[in-house]
């Protein structure tokens, strides 16, 4: 099956604080048209990003396909709050790299 | 008053400037109000901790004075919220002092400056508990109890508008707020004007990040929100920049766990119906938000306590056989603090870039290390004596490291300084939790000073 890459489709891929014991994930999509194939793929879902990050169910705060922004969106708990001794990324920027390989099938 | 305009040039005042040119074009199309919040507790539990600001005096001096003197020139009042990164006293006197400092300099005519703080006594929290008032947890965090209490070193609460709303009702010129919610400092002058909950909330929450509601993407250049009985308008002041349906939609997503709901003190925006329309080239409506007051009035809580003194060390690692038993040089040097220190009293942290260093346990590709890491190894201890030896030997002992098929024999990591360095002192989030309140203004005192000549 031919696929493209998230990185190809997504016109942003972050990751961010959502205060201090989550970090949130947003994928924004510049149409709606791309976003809606996306999500019919359920290439990104609570299981997939479960399996990617290889994290049990429980640490997915909140899972959201977000329309009004052509945006699928996820939350995670950190294991220690942010900015604790030995927390590497104390803003939760860059913990989206993992995204940008995931395959989508061409439709 | 059919429409109020805020201008809002800095969505973190102080932790870098704001760019001149898009506020001048802000200032000049004379908005009714200036503000910006100040805070943030994404810079980590060190600066509550240690009652400091993350945010360099010169960056908040310089914008505090463009917008002092905007706000002077025009004759419109300048709202700032969450005073110096956390919002604790020593912030908001900080800003009190510079604002009198800069009316001084400028000679500008005498003006009514008011203030609030935030912070909440241990004690007093402590005779609440007691007194049965259950101190929530939120996300993960469990109900407060005393222990944790006891080790905390300061506390912040969030304030909602009222604080500010006081202050306006009172005649301010100049608002200098203590922690409080971002959305917050817009909201209260378009509700002390009469405009309605649902769209003062959105007009706060469209605003408190300034231009990362616009793009292309580029912080610190100013946006103007305009309030009216029924919409919010935004719109980009910067020559390249536009507020669009897409970059006005995305930035409800930006660091909330829900694009759908923020939470303040006293009720919930609820964004879920919110309605976008790109309006002109640069300026974006929304419609349909709604507000919705809480059954109980509950406050957040910020707390930050004390771990330890803190060093830090730093070495790499070129040889792939090493690198391939990074876990055995870092188990050897951690037996060596252990035989000095035993197993506790003590923290010790390696960082391992090149494997796992910036995403730890979420790392999928933590089995396929680069051709050389750089390993960053943290000690916290009680002292700083003590806290630099656990580094000193938990970084120099990685060098004595003994692998049974290693080819080297003169070293097992690379240093580029032979040394470990102080650092800021360990702290970690101990509140993150929610009190109910009798009083919205409760825990936010408000007092009234002038500045100027």
């Amino acid at each position: 099956m031919k696929t493209q890459k998230l990185s190809e489709l997504a016109k942003t891929i972050r990751s961010k604080n959502a205060g201090v014991d989550l970090i949130t994930f947003d994928i924004i999509f510049r149409e709606r048209a791309v976003y809606e194939r996306v999500k019919r793929a359920r290439v990104l879902t609570r299981e997939t990003v479960c399996a990617l990050y290889r994290i049990p169910p429980a640490r997915i705060a909140d899972f959201v396909e977000f329309d009004p922004g052509n945006a699928i969106k996820f939350t995670i708990y950190r294991l220690r709050p942010s900015g604790s001794p030995g927390d590497p990324d104390i803003f939760g920027a860059q913990q989206y790299a993992p995204l940008l390989d995931v395959d989508v099938p061409v439709a | 008053m059919r429409s109020l305009r805020i201008l809002c040039p800095n969505g973190h005042l102080g932790f870098a400037p704001l760019r001149v040119e898009s506020f001048r074009t802000g200032v000049d199309a004379h908005p009714d109000y200036l503000a910006a919040d100040s805070g943030s507790d994404d810079v980590g539990p060190v600066p509550l901790g240690t009652d400091t600001s993350t945010s360099p005096l010169g960056w908040q001096t310089h914008d505090l004075e463009q917008m002092l003197l905007a706000s002077r020139a025009l004759g419109v009042p300048m709202i700032i919220g969450s005073a110096g990164d956390t919002g604790a006293n020593s912030r908001v006197d900080l800003f009190v002092r510079i604002i009198q400092e800069l009316a001084a300099k400028h000679g500008l005519a005498k003006f009514r400056l008011g203030y609030f703080y935030s912070e909440v006594d241990k004690d007093d929290l402590r005779r609440r508990m007691r007194a049965g008032e259950v101190v929530a947890g939120l996300e993960g965090h469990g109900t407060l109890t005393e222990s944790e209490l006891d080790a905390t070193e300061r506390i912040v609460a969030m304030a909602g508008v009222h604080p500010f709303m006081r202050l306006l009702e009172q005649g301010a010129d100049v608002i200098i707020g203590g922690r409080s919610s971002d959305s917050c400092v817009f909201a209260a002058p378009a509700m002390h004007h009469g405009f309605p909950e649902d769209q003062a909330y959105y007009l706060g929450k469209v605003l408190e990040c300034a231009s990362f509601c616009a793009e292309p993407y580029g912080g610190k250049e100013s946006v103007m929100g305009k309030i009216t009985h029924d919409a919010v308008e935004v719109t980009a002041m910067h020559p390249t920049q536009r507020c669009t349906v897409a970059s006005v939609a995305g930035h409800a997503m930006y660091e909330r766990s829900n694009p759908f709901f923020e939470h303040v003190a006293g009720g919930t925006l609820d964004m879920s119906e919110c309605v976008y329309e790109q309006v002109a080239e640069k300026t974006t409506r929304i419609t349909g938000a709604q507000f919705r007051p809480a059954a109980e009035f509950r406050v957040k809580l910020e707390g930050a306590g004390r771990i330890g003194e803190r060093f830090v060390g730093m070495v790499g690692i070129r040889d792939p056989y090493t690198i391939a038993h990074v876990d055995d040089v870092i188990g050897w040097a951690r037996d060596k603090v252990r035989e000095r220190f035993g197993d506790a009293g003590y923290e010790l942290y390696y960082t391992v870039y090149g494997r796992d260093g910036i995403m730890g346990e979420l790392e999928p590709l933590r089995d396929r290390p680069a051709h050389e890491l750089c390993i960053l190894v943290q000690g916290v201890a009680p002292t700083a004596a003590m806290a630099e030896e656990v580094c000193m030997i938990g970084t120099r002992q990685m060098f004595y490291a003994r692998l049974p098929d290693v080819k080297g024999s003169a070293g097992s990591v690379a240093f580029a300084l032979d040394e470990v360095l102080r650092a800021s002192p360990a702290f970690r989030w101990t509140l993150n939790h929610t009190l109910r309140c009798d009083d919205p203004l409760e825990l936010f005192p408000t007092h009234m000073t002038s500045a100027g000549v």
